[in-house]
């Protein structure tokens, strides 16, 4: 079912969470919600829910206005960020919990309760550990629970606040994919927040990103990483070298050697933001007429898919690249060397825009 | 407490480093400070009061027990105490929850009123309700008219010891509540539950052994009681008084076998909800810990 938000604006004291936010989701979609912290992703999250009330605007589920539906009557599951697992009851309770809370009419008879439960329990493979209590299992494993426990009312909607945030790096990566396989098998229109730029790219269908409680920009994760609308977007998602510059007939300068702007009606401007991601530079042996600065090596780590070259240039600015291991190899550097640095591809913002 | 303890057994099991303990001359002078304190100012008048009690023989003992006067004064005591302990539960609860789940103006004048029986002496808390509702007092003429007793009567002395042993249960689960956060709420809600249904399913079960801690402490509190309740009680014997209230008259009146015989029975409330307590303590600590270690897990 497709999810509207429109116009949501919320503060909290003299804190505005969320300006303005207009956003929708289409059915069967798996959205993420990204920013950083203090963005008003979870809040966002939260109004959605129905866990918090907007200071105003609306949320349309399935095209029927939600707002000012009782909590109990909208059917979303919650998968909390510390998961909020009862932990006075067994796995087994915690999943059963939203249908034995049902009014006596529309509750399920105990064995068909059993029965769905097991099937939730078998879905998310934790049907060995059905008596245990929460206390007895790892993060991964709660998490499951969790998202078990939301699934078992049979959700319209399913909304994950940092689903993987407590968790460690490995797990966090299983439980990924397993995430993603489990969408396309289920497909239940979910939304999930997270402050991981990595895993809202590999994870959802879309991605909205979010900062200061506006939206920044909404689009598929190809979209988002590689044409970025705004500086901010640019910056958060993956490493980024910023060049203070300014555009002087359709070239930007960097330091004293100038680049040319690709056509996308960037004006002249006293001050331009250059974005250039680390693995978009190259390093040279000697100049040789291309376009390229020069710049001395601070610092090399080569442990990683990347080798990592940290570099001061000749107008005294620290950067980033990264290089291929072969490319490494075959260039033979060292520390204190002195090199030549030409980009590959780059982004100018104008100064209209602020980040 | 029961945290301290397991720590220092831990400690000595594993001798530590001689720099960052006192030499054993001093640990074991003040131990021995505080083991001769406990003795002289705990264990020697618990002792006292149960051997006072059997001077005179066991027959003694239980005849000063089940003498009519004294069993009025249990029967009152226990009367009261089943009175004020569940109405304190109730108010207990509604206030943690308040100031634990949600936020709103005057939560901290809230929190401190809710101290205030504790810094007031209890003779002045007494005295409060002989002002309100004695015949002299501001309500007086009032209660008068429609005949209806409070000061002297079971009723002054149930709202005296509600006045007293207001703070134990609400001080004990306000930062139980606090620490555990509302989140499990929020997560029966979401799933459908009502507030009834989430209070006896999820916020319940998850504080009943502070819960019961509180109980204790304040039914121990309602069982002891002496000053407020003396000032309000009238002490009339078979009517208003109360076992605390009993051991002064026969005292007064050098009788002391009976005297200690119904202290000892005190003492031994004592003593029981102090084992009960150890038991609660234990549980609280996993009730907190329940989830609190494992996310970081």
């Amino acid at each position: 079912m497709s999810i509207q938000v429109r116009d949501i604006t919320k503060t909290f004291g003299a804190f505005t969470a969320l300006r303005d936010v207009t956003l929708e989701v289409p059915p069967g979609d798996l959205l993420a919600l990204l920013g950083p912290s203090g963005s008003g992703k979870t809040t966002l999250l939260r109004i959605i829910s129905g866990l918090e009330v907007p200071d105003s605007g609306q949320v349309l589920v399935h095209g029927e206005d939600v707002t000012d539906q009782p909590l109990r009557d909208r059917r979303v599951g919650f998968v909390f960020q510390h998961y909020a697992l009862f932990r006075h009851m067994t796995v087994f309770e915690n999943v059963a919990f939203g249908l034995r809370v049902r009014p006596r009419a529309e509750r399920p008879s105990k064995a068909e309760i059993r029965e769905r439960v097991m099937r939730l329990l078998q879905l998310v493979q934790l049907e060995q550990l059905t008596h245990r209590y929460p206390s007895q299992l790892s993060g991964g494993q709660r998490q499951r629970v969790a998202l078990a426990r939301a699934l078992a009312v049979e959700p319209k909607i399913l909304l994950l606040d940092e689903p993987f945030g407590a968790l460690d790096a490995k797990v966090r990566k299983e439980l990924r994919t397993w995430l993603r396989r489990l969408h396309d098998e289920i497909h239940v229109t979910s939304v999930f927040v997270t402050h991981d730029q990595e895993e809202a790219l590999e994870v959802a269908d879309r991605v909205v990103i979010m900062n200061e409680g506006r939206i920044e920009q909404v689009g598929s994760p190809e979209e988002v990483y590689h044409h970025p609308k705004t500086p901010f977007v640019y910056n958060f998602l993956g490493n980024v070298n910023l060049f203070h510059s300014r555009v002087e007939n359709g070239k930007a300068y960097l330091g004293n050697t100038l680049i040319e702007v690709p056509k996308t009606g960037i004006h002249d401007s006293r001050e331009a933001k250059v974005f250039i991601r680390p693995h978009l530079l190259n390093i040279e042996r000697s100049q040789n007429g291309r376009t390229a600065f020069g710049a001395r090596i601070l610092h090399l780590n080569p442990a990683g898919p990347m080798v990592k070259v940290e570099l001061e240039t000749e107008w005294g600015d620290n950067i980033l690249v990264e290089l291929s291991q072969d490319r490494y190899r075959t260039l033979g550097l060292r520390k204190e060397e002195y090199v030549y640095v030409s980009p590959k591809e780059f982004q100018v913002y104008a100064e209209d825009y602020s980040i | 407490m029961a945290g301290a303890t397991t720590l220092s057994v831990h400690s000595r099991r594993r001798a530590k480093p001689r720099v960052i303990t006192e030499p054993a001359w001093l640990r074991r002078t003040l131990i021995l400070i505080a083991l001769a304190f406990l003795g002289l100012f705990l264990v020697l008048p618990l002792v006292a009061v149960f051997s006072q009690a059997l001077e005179k023989g066991i027959g003694v003992y239980f005849a000063a027990i089940r003498e009519p006067d004294a069993l009025a004064a249990i029967r009152l005591t226990l009367l009261i105490a089943a009175i004020a302990v569940p109405l304190n539960v109730a108010f207990g609860l509604a206030a943690a929850w308040a100031i634990a789940k949600f936020s709103f103006p005057g939560k901290n004048l809230l929190i401190t009123l809710i101290d205030l029986p504790f810094s007031v002496s209890p003779v002045i808390s007494g005295l409060i309700f002989v002002l309100l509702f004695g015949l002299q007092g501001w309500l007086g003429p009032f209660l008068r008219e429609h005949d209806i007793k409070i000061i002297f009567a079971l009723p002054g002395m149930v709202l005296a010891t509600l006045f007293v042993t207001f703070p134990f249960v609400a001080r004990e689960l306000i930062p139980l509540m606090q620490e555990q956060g509302s989140e499990e709420e929020e997560a029966a809600l979401v799933l459908g539950s009502s507030g009834l249904q989430t209070f006896w399913r999820v916020t319940l079960p998850n504080i009943k052994w502070g819960l019961l801690y509180g109980v204790i402490l304040c039914n121990a509190r309602a069982m002891g009681e002496f000053g407020a309740v003396s000032v309000v009680s009238g002490h009339i014997r078979g009517r208003t008084n109360t076992m605390p209230l009993h051991v002064e008259i026969l005292y007064n009146e050098y009788n002391f076998a009976a005297a200690f015989a119904v202290a000892s029975l005190l003492a031994l409330l004592a003593l029981a909800t102090l084992a009960l307590k150890k038991i609660a303590e234990g549980r609280v600590h996993g009730e907190l810990a329940g989830d609190t270690d494992s996310t970081a897990a």
